[in-house]
This record gives structure tokens, sequence and C-alpha cells, in this order.
């Protein structure tokens, strides 16, 4: 079990001359829930677009498996980035498609299942996460908590290895919060994926996480890495403050 | 010693080294409030003591002073004893003064008109390889269509020709039997002179059909579509929707950028002839009723003043403008910012972008089929 997914190797990430961390080495091991934490404008949301093969770093790279993924040619990194699904922040859903027409559209894109099978697949994914019936609404007519849920149903659309989560209980009342860490926690036992989680919600980190990484914003770079549960009691002090929320424990 | 207990006042007392500070009266936002200690004052001082003595705000007047004090007192480096406070306002003023006001503030100062022209000029200089990248981008994702490695979806294709050709036929119904009226009303003015009114079919028809018709809907199309284009991109931009494009490996010029060039460079001659027909229909409305014309004279005059070389010309004009336009809108969109500020701007620069566009190639092309003599 213990084979690394995804390998970060001394990756720095920069817009312009202006570095926001350097130097950042980590794995996630396959079947991992691994979260990347830190205070605000640390760059947590940065790491995750060079993970997801939105920006490129200005040093380093991003393994996936054996596999550089910055270092591939553009057909290689569209099948590599097809291994993975992305929850983005607000959703993300295309909106001048109905929520069915959304969680279809990497379907028709990448496989050749007829269109009945799509149908019923698009059924199965919105009722995993609690939307049966609603195939024919637009982004527009749902509330934020179920787009993020209809987002999370396109992200599994084509039955990814590693699902990565930017901020997902952000904007979220806290039973949706819990509905959306249990569901997270189902997915990792029930299809064994591999899930990265940006989040700076200490319940969610708490309850869901095994591994983490956290970046410090001070000195641009991590400055832990290890399971958040071992980290809250014996982590470097910024963490272990960061973790009891300042909190003397 | 309460001068006025109506109005806000500050008493300044100097101990030593110590400055006591003592705030009495009635504070409010629209009464105007004590200076700051004038300079001799603050000589030789080692701290401040604030002290408030029957005072009353309701509005956070006083807080206000104070805070704008004490930052004056900490530039000092006096040691500031907010002893003499109501506890609530002590607590206000901690939680104020906790962390340090930022020094290095974005600079907003306005360039002058020679900087700011430069800066424009720089900008325009710096956006020529950035859109012969984009039309690059385009022709490679047209290469992938052809060879079948791209699709379209068709539905999103039928909705774009749908919102783009037949839903701009009100507005360009309008537009162009208004201009078509005014060619004829400018054109026959002069011709009767001599006499000549019949010629107001040449004029209008060849004007129309040649020129003004697809000028006319590239202007439409550039406020209509373009804007529309790059909108709609622009939002996609700032809610991450082009990104989750992206992340699943599928291309947006494929898949948002092609349809709409397809739609509008497909949709434009139809609406470049629509636009000569009812200029024509204009003309001669005015023609026969005004300047007594007759109908049938009008209409054989047109036949014989159009040749398929002006209608070509005017129908290839107009595909070049929408080409434009939708090159235009859908450039700046994918160029937008990640803010609504920023999807304003792309809208605004997608139109100035498509109408300067336009009256280029307008004018190169005119000149063009000009000395080839068409």
């Amino acid at each position: 079990m213990n084979e690394s997914i995804i390998s970060i190797r001394n990756l720095t990430m920069a817009y312009g001359d202006n570095v926001i961390q350097r130097d950042l080495t980590f794995d996630i091991q396959r079947g991992d829930i691994f979260v990347i934490m830190g205070g605000s404008g640390c760059g947590k949301s940065t790491l995750l677009r060079h993970m997801i093969g939105l920006q490129a770093p200005s040093a380093g790279s991003v393994l996936f498996g054996s596999e550089d993924f910055w270092a591939a040619s553009a057909e290689e990194q569209d099948r590599l980035k097809r291994r993975f699904g992305v929850l983005f922040q607000a959703g993300a859903l295309w909106s001048s498609l109905t929520l069915a027409e959304n969680i279809a559209f990497p379907m028709e894109e990448f496989t050749r299942l007829p269109a009945d099978a799509i149908r019923d697949i698009v059924a199965t994914k919105l009722a995993l996460v609690g939307l049966a019936g609603f195939e024919h609404y637009y982004p527009s007519e749902i509330s934020g908590g179920m787009k993020k849920r209809a987002a999370l149903a396109r992200a599994m659309a084509l039955n990814p290895d590693i699902l990565f989560f930017d901020e997902p209980s952000a904007g979220l009342d806290p039973l949706s919060s819990r509905r959306l860490d249990e569901l997270i926690l189902q997915l990792r036992d029930s299809l064994g994926a591999t899930i990265v989680l940006v989040t700076h919600e200490l319940p969610s980190i708490f309850a869901v996480a095994n591994n983490s990484v956290f970046l410090d914003a001070e000195s641009k770079t991590m400055i832990a890495t290890g399971d958040p549960k071992h980290l809250a009691l014996h982590g470097p002090d910024g963490v272990r403050s960061f973790l009891s929320r300042g909190e003397p424990s | 010693m309460i001068a006025n207990p109506d109005k806000a006042h500050v008493d300044f007392t100097r101990q030593d080294t110590l400055l006591r500070v003592h705030c009495t009266g009635a504070w409010n936002w629209s009464a105007p409030h004590p200076a700051m200690p004038e300079e001799p004052l603050w000589a030789g001082l080692s701290g401040v003591r604030l002290e408030a003595t029957e005072t009353t705000e309701e509005d956070g007047a006083l807080l206000a002073w104070l805070l704008k004090f004490c930052r004056v007192a900490a530039e000092r480096n006096l040691a500031i004893d907010t002893g003499g406070l109501a506890e609530g306002t002590q607590k206000l003023l901690a939680l104020a003064l906790a962390v340090p006001p930022r020094t290095d503030h974005p600079t907003d100062a306005s360039p002058g008109f020679f900087a700011s022209l430069g800066g424009i000029a720089l900008r325009l200089w710096s956006d020529l390889p950035l859109a012969l990248a984009f039309t690059g981008e385009i022709t490679q994702a047209f290469g992938r269509l052809l060879t079948g490695k791209a699709r379209l979806r068709r539905r999103d294709l039928m909705w774009l020709i749908e919102a783009n050709g037949p839903r701009a036929l009100p507005i360009s119904s309008l537009i162009s039997f208004l201009v078509g009226t005014i060619l004829a009303y400018m054109g026959a003015v002069q011709l009767a002179q001599f006499g000549a009114q019949i010629y107001i079919a040449d004029l209008v028809a060849i004007g129309m059909v040649r020129e003004i018709g697809a000028l006319m809907t590239g202007i439409i199309l550039a406020g209509r579509t373009g804007a529309a284009y790059a909108a709609q991109i622009g939002t996609m931009q700032v809610n991450e929707e082009i990104d989750a494009l992206r992340t699943l490996g599928i291309s947006p010029i494929d898949t948002l950028v092609l349809p709409r060039l397809l739609a509008l460079v497909m949709m434009v001659p139809l609406l470049t002839l629509y636009a000569g027909v009812v200029g024509i229909g204009a003309g001669m409305l005015i023609a026969t009723t005004v300047f007594g014309v007759g109908i049938r004279e009008y209409l054989h005059e047109t036949v014989l003043a159009l040749s398929w070389t002006h209608i070509l010309i005017g129908m290839f004009k107009g595909t070049v403008y929408g080409a434009l336009v939708a090159f235009s809108g859908c450039w700046r969109g994918m160029q937008c910012g990640r803010s609504a500020q920023a999807v304003g701007e792309a809208t605004t620069s997608a139109v100035v972008t498509s109408i300067l566009l336009i009256t280029v190639s307008a004018s190169v092309l005119t000149i063009l089929f000009q000395r080839l003599g068409w």
C-alpha cells in the first residue's frame, strides 16, 4: 500500500518575480486523504493549481506515479488529467448546461458510451450526492451547497483515481459540511480514490485527513508534513497553534 | 473646566514629560473636532495619558479622534496610557492599535498625460503578439476540427447561430432601413438639381450592397455579439468554468471559441445581404413617395446597377467584419481577469477592438478592391 501516487519534488511557485512558495517536497500515497493547510494567502490554492495542471511551476516537478506532469507532452498531460477530477471552490459548473449535461459532458468527450448508459450514470452520480431528480435544473437555479455537490458528481464522472477539492466546505453550513466530509470518506473507502483537499476547516481536517502538508506564508515554504492529528500534538509551534486556533492546549 | 458641555473639547496639560489629554463634551461627526496639539507641546515628552470624563458619543467620533491621536503619539515613540478612558473605549482602542498600519500603499498616483499616452501605445504594441498567438491557437483548433480530432457540439452551434443570426434581424432591419433612407435623401437632394432622381436607385443599391450594409452589420454585431461573447467567456473565466474545462484536458478554444467564430461567420453574409435588401427597400420608398420616381423604373435601375461583383464584395466584407468581431469578443473574453470589474473591461475592450479592426479593414478592403478594378 506504500506507493506514492503523487510526488512533489523541489517545487517552487512564483508569479513573475514574486515567489509564493519554494522547495516543496512531499508524497501522497494511494488511498490518502491529504490536506494542504496554511494561513490565508500562503499559496494553498496556487499549489493546487500546479497539481491540476493549470499553472506551470518555476522550478521542480509534479509527478503522477513516475510521470513528470510538466515535462510531458500535451497529449500525455491530457491523458494524466483524465486520471483526476477537480471540485472547484464555487463548483464551476458550466452555466449554459443543465446538471445532467454538465455531468455527461466529460463522458461524451472521452468515452464511447451510448446515450442511455450515460443517462443512467448521470442519474447514479446525482443520487450519490443527494441530488436525484435534479437532472434538468440549471446551475443558476440551485443553491450554493447543491452546486458544490453537483460539481462533485461531475468530478466523479470519469471515475478518477484522484480527486482534488478546493475549499470544499467554504460557504456550507456545518451540517452540509459534515455530510460532505462523510461523502469524502465514503469515496475513499468505496472507490479507493486518493483525495487531496485544500482547506482550513479544522473539524474537516481532523475528521477526514490522514496526511497533510503545512505551508507557511512567512518563510515561504512548508514547515511540516504528516498526520494532522499527530502535528496538533507534536508539530512545530506555528502548526500546533494553527491546529488549535491559537488556544493554549 | 468644561467650556460647553454640548461641544467636543480636549484639554492638553503637561506634567513634566507626560502629556495629559482630557476629553469632554458631546462627540459626534456633525460637529467640528478639536485640532491635534501644536508642535511645541510635543517637544521633550516621554508619554501621554488619555482621559475622558462626561463625554457623550453615539457614533464613534471620539474613538476616531483618539485613534488619530495615538497614531501621532506612536510615531513619536511615546508611551500611551489609556487608563483614564472608559473600559469599552480602552478595549476598542487596543483592538484598533494592535496591528500597525501598512505603510507601503499601492501607488495610485495617476500618471501624466504623456505617460498614459505611452502606456496606451505600449499596451497596443504588446497586444500584437498576443493577438497573433490567439490566431495561431484558433488555426490549430480549426485544424483539429478538420482532421476529426476535435468535435463541435451541434447543440451549442445551433444555439449560437440562432442567438446571433435570426435574433439580430429586428435591430438590423431598423438600422438598414434608416441608413437606406438617409442615403436616398442625401443623394436625391443633389441628383434632383440635374433632374437625375432615377440614379437614387444606383446610389442606394451599390452603396448599401457593396459597402454600407456590411459595415452596419459589422458594427451592430460588434455591439451585440462581440460584447456578448466577451461577457460570456469572461464570466466563465471568473467562475473557473474554463479551468474546469482545462483540467479535463478539453481545449476552451475548441469548445468555446470555435463554435462562436463559425456561428458568426456563417450568419454574417446572410445578415449583410438582408441589410442590403432592406436598404434598397427604404431607398425605393423614399424615391417613389417623395421624389416621384416610378416603382418599376426604380427596380429596373436597381437591377441594372447591381452586379454579382458588388453582391459578392459586400458579402465578403461582411464576413471579414464578422470574423473580426467574433475574434475580438472571444479573445478579450479569454484574456479576462478574475473579477466582475474585469468582465466589464473585457466587454468594453471587445467592442472597441471590434470597431477598430472593422474600420481599419474597411479602409484597406475598399482601397484594395478599387485598385483591383472590381
